[in-house]
């Protein structure tokens, strides 16, 4: 761990280096890729939520002028019902594969059947209406309560309940539970003055990224793929790639463009394999953009779900037991994040009786995907019963928390003992922070808090660091950048060298061109990917030492680096600064670059609390958000605008799914309102300036502290909405989005 | 000696213990050793020899991915969790 | 496919002239046809604003406007925001405010401020809102677009 006692570059706020390419158009994502050639793509999806496939005609499809291929499941090769780890969590191939391209059945309305290229896009989508499906039609189970009972129609008839190992013997659309259980739950509500409990309900919402997916493959006639695309991970993409077309990764090269935001949804694969089959039918590149309703019927939402907690406390306003259940839809194929909300939903506190059992439920519904600290924001509705045991027994919902505040030494309801956190710093700056007591006057009008938690993660990260003769660096690191990461990897080297961000230029690489790197995705990039561009500068520093002290005519062992350069330990008055002796390195034994990779331990979680004021009409049941606060810590903010702003979006994104976003589905189980307008995101007149507190509490796990700031801010903001709108208008919504004629509705009972 | 944290839906095998001292100074010992004190432990747990895929361990604290190879101390803490992943 | 069309029009003050079939957009024509990708598509029915040019000075969605229909009319993209001296000031003050992070809607957003600058110089945070709700942005929340546009406007004309 550095002994770093005053930063010169982490805590400030460079320009970062793509800004001006971003600013002016030129910057490229993977809609813009082009080349000569080249042939686009489109997919034919189910119009159907659960039907068996009984044929697929594509000959009048493929003698319409323009078109160059169709290709259907069957050109995928026969995936093994194999379990591959891709670096974030485990994924069954079978199942990737068939939500590429469906085999015998299709799943949810939306579900990729076919693909065609053709000379444009406008023949491609004619092509597609060509193409003869017959389906036997199936009836769709679309809720997850329903999904459970005995009598749901199933939708993969191999699928047995999996507990902890034990696979069931009889099929059902419930593919795991597993429990936590800590202390003795039932003598903890025995002992509980107070005991309240609620249903919850939440929709699926989707990640609503404005770029859509988009890829580009070129089959090469030598056996190479190259694939363009805007991914979170391009190293994850060849890996699936690899698996599902059956070729070694050796063959795989996979180029992530700029992205267009991700959020979690851009990790697993869904057009990268269509176009590379495609591409090899052709033999020409073929690029597939999806358009908005495929993104949103095709791509993976994260899940709706069903949950119920109940909490008890005692008179003095310690929670003696708390229990939960929650059963998430994963969608058309196993694999919801009820895991990690099973984990988050009592994380806060410190609790010695609790239980909680999470199901993973398929429907007919797209399979879900990751969605930013995913499973946890469903699961801190848990809040809400926080703020009625505060209410009910007097007590400030700031003070009952602090009162059971998780803190270092406390053990988690799912079992390990916490690290060094800062939920209790955080909960303080929130008491302290002047929204927390501003007036609010006016009728209708409510304050509400709520506190939210999240792991982060470490992973893999590889960099490498070479050293210019004009004394800056070229970065080449892993981590695609969705938000001004590249730049807060370049200040990690500039940091440890002594020099200006603005010497170091980071760059992206591909597979090809740096070490292994895992996803952009888990708040993990600063932490891990900053920590190998922080051990290459170490390697750096090391070798110029060796530079200097050959310089000197020294031993190395003479040789320190320290204030942006090299010192004689012996001699201090003989020092060279890193642009000097980078100006040396063609004749003291050649280039020197620095070179990492790393998997580290020592992963900080992170804990975001929210202060909301909203107003409600209640006429209309619409609520209009007056004021936002949102107080979280990031252990040490490398670049504090880009950590506010992912305080800020993240806060946004959950008063979207707080307020308004959901799938709306039909009994047919079509999504109904599969636009951008009708999935209806916050713009900026919806909302008023995010104020933002960042809290430091360092992770002692890491050199600089830092603690994945991406993905908590997500978490709090649709409880905290909640406990407004309960002090504005008397009313406990229990379901997301608290939409306004959900909100009416509950106003119009209460009479 | 290590402790491992039985996960609630293994603790049929373990008579409703909760804490359970095993040794070992890796994972592939302290596991094999648990299923020589609770036969059908390992089948639980692992598949072929290695973790499960949806089976995160952490050791003291810490998500391992070295899996069976993870080095164990004789003061950790071994507990099984469902593997989570960010967004 | 249909007969081509040839279109003749000024972009970003150059004479341009292309083929197009009457059912590319504008979004089409100037991605695909003339390699101006710095407009983007999110979702083709005008509702996210990441298409956002100047059609004639006026802001509209390049998605919902016809390849055809620029015949001789001007059309200002985000290629056409800078100048040769260098960045205008909305680009600069996105910049310094952080005000993008993956940067895809940026191009719609600074297009689109462009318009309201050029008919309100200096705009207040509420005119500011509503006049950019047609541009979605997912992943800064609007602060920092809001306060670099408010910015950006105290910025003297002429002024680089």
């Amino acid at each position: 761990m550095a002994d770093v006692k005053e930063f010169k570059v982490v805590g400030t706020r460079p320009i970062r280096h793509d800004g001006t390419d971003k600013v002016t158009g030129r910057a490229l994502y993977g809609g813009d890729v082009r080349m000569a050639g080249m042939l686009y793509g489109k997919v034919l999806r189910s119009p159907h939520a659960h039907a068996r496939i009984k044929s697929i005609n594509i000959r009048k499809a493929l003698s319409l002028p323009g078109v160059r291929a169709v290709v259907t499941g069957k050109d995928l090769p026969d995936a093994a019902d194999r379990i591959a780890e891709l670096g974030e969590g485990a994924v069954n191939l079978k199942y990737l594969g068939n939500n590429c391209l469906a085999d015998d059945k299709v799943l949810y309305k939306g579900h990729a059947v076919a693909a065609v290229a053709a000379v444009n896009a406008h023949v491609a989508e004619e092509a597609l209406s060509l193409i003869n499906v017959k389906y036997e039609v199936l009836p769709p189970v679309l809720d997850v309560r329903e999904a459970m009972k005995d009598d749901a129609p199933l939708l993969l008839p191999e699928l047995r309940t999996t507990s902890l190992g034990q696979k069931g013997d009889k099929p059902s659309n419930v593919a795991s539970h597993f429990q936590f259980k800590k202390g003795d739950p039932e003598k903890g509500f025995r002992e509980a003055d107070l005991i309240v409990e609620r249903e919850f309900f939440t929709a699926t919402v989707h990640q609503g990224y404005i770029e859509t997916h988009n890829a580009t493959a070129m089959w090469n006639p030598d056996g190479l793929l190259t694939i363009w695309c805007s991914t979170q991970g391009a190293f994850t993409v060849r890996q699936q790639a690899s698996e599902l077309l059956n070729i070694p990764v050796s063959k795989i090269k996979v180029v992530p463009m700029e992205i267009g935001g991700g959020f979690g949804g851009k990790i697993r694969v869904y057009i990268e394999p269509v176009a590379a089959l495609l591409s090899r039918k052709t033999g020409r590149p073929v690029k597939i953009v999806m358009t908005r309703a495929e993104v949103l019927e095709g791509t993976g939402p994260t899940p709706g779900s069903y949950i119920r907690v109940k909490i008890g406390a005692n008179r003095e306003g310690r929670i003696t037991a708390a229990e939960a259940y929650l059963a998430y839809e994963a969608g058309a194929y196993p694999g919801s994040p009820v895991g990690a909300g099973a984990m988050c939903i009592f994380a806060p506190y410190d609790l010695e009786n609790a239980q909680v059992d999470g199901y993973d439920v398929v429907v007919n519904k797209p399979q879900t995907s990751a969605y930013r600290a995913p499973g946890a924001t469903n699961a801190a509705l848990a809040e809400t019963l926080i703020d009625e045991i505060a209410e009910r027994l007097k007590m400030d919902p700031i003070d009952l928390r602090l009162k059971n505040a998780a803190k270092e030494g406390v053990r988690r309801v799912d079992g390990p003992v916490f690290p060094r956190i800062g939920c209790v710093e955080v909960l303080e700056a929130t008491r302290n922070h002047p929204h927390y007591t501003a007036p609010l006057g006016g009728p209708n009008r409510g304050r509400g808090v709520a506190l939210g938690f999240w792991f982060n993660v470490g992973l893999k990260s590889s960099a490498s660091a070479s050293v210019n003769a004009d004394g800056t660096v070229s970065l080449v690191e892993g981590s695609t950048d969705i938000g001004g990461s590249r730049t807060t990897a370049a200040m990690h080297v500039a940091e440890e060298l002594g020099i200006a961000a603005e010497d170091v230029r980071p760059v992206v690489g591909d597979t090809d061109s740096v070490g292994y790197t895992d996803v952009t995705g888990g708040s993990r990039v600063t932490f891990a990917t900053g920590w190998a561009c922080y051990e290459a500068a170490q390697d750096i520093k090391r070798q110029l030492c060796e530079r200097a002290a050959r310089l000197w005519e020294i031993s190395s062992d003479d040789v320190t680096y320290e204030n942006g350069g090299c010192v004689s330990r012996s001699d201090p008055s003989r020092r060279i600064t890193f642009k000097e002796l980078a100006g040396k390195l063609g004749d003291t034994g050649g280039p020197v670059v620095g070179r990492a990779s790393v998997d580290p331990q020592g992963v900080g979680g992170a804990f975001a609390a929210n202060i909301v004021d909203v107003e409600v009409d209640p006429d209309t049941g619409k609520t209009q958000v007056l004021r936002f606060t949102v107080v979280q810590d990031a252990g040490k903010a490398i670049h504090p605008s880009y950590v506010e702003g992912q305080m800020q979006g993240g806060s946004v994104q959950g008063i979207g799914w707080a307020l308004n976003e959901e799938y709306f589905y039909d009994s047919k189980g079509v999504m109904r309102n599969a636009s951008l307008l009708d999935y209806r995101m916050p713009t900026c007149l919806d909302l008023p300036m995010i104020d933002t507190v960042i809290v430091e509490v360092p992770n002692p796990g890491h050199p600089y502290g830092v603690r994945g700031v991406g993905e908590v801010p997500i978490v709090p903001p649709a409880a905290a909405i909640s406990n407004a709108i309960y002090h504005a208008v008397g009313i406990r919504m229990n379901c997301l989005p608290m939409s306004p004629g959900k909100v009416l509705e509950e106003i119009l009972k209460k009479g | 000696m290590p402790v491992v944290y039985i996960p609630a839906l293994m603790r049929d095998l373990t008579g409703g213990v909760e804490r359970v001292e095993v040794e070992g100074a890796t994972l592939r010992q302290v596991v094999n050793n648990l299923d020589a004190r609770f036969p059908g432990a390992k089948a639980r747990l692992c598949q072929e020899d290695r973790i499960r895929p949806n089976v995160a361990v952490a050791v003291d604290g810490e998500i391992t991915r070295l899996g069976m190879l993870q080095t164990v101390r004789p003061d950790s803490e071994v507990h099984f969790l469902p593997a989570v992943s960010g967004g | 496919m249909s007969k081509k069309v040839h279109v003749q029009t000024r972009i970003n003050g150059e004479e341009v002239e292309f083929l197009c079939e009457p059912r590319q957009s504008l979004l089409e024509v100037l991605r695909d046809e003339l390699g101006l990708t710095g407009s983007k598509e999110g979702c083709n029915n005008g509702n996210c604003g990441a298409c956002n040019v100047l059609l004639n000075g006026r802001l509209v969605n390049a998605c919902l406007v016809l390849g055809v229909e620029v015949q001789g009319r001007e059309v200002t993209t985000i290629e056409g925001i800078a100048s040769p001296e260098g960045l205008h000031p909305l680009q600069q003050k996105f910049l310094e405010h952080a005000a993008l992070q993956c940067g895809v809607c940026t191009p719609g957003f600074i297009v689109a401020a462009r318009a309201l600058l050029d008919k309100t110089p200096r705009p207040t945070e509420g005119q500011v809102r509503h006049w950019l709700a047609g541009n979605l942005c997912r992943c800064t929340g609007y602060d920092k677009i809001v306060r670099a546009v408010l910015d950006a406007a105290t910025v003297k004309k002429g002024k680089r």
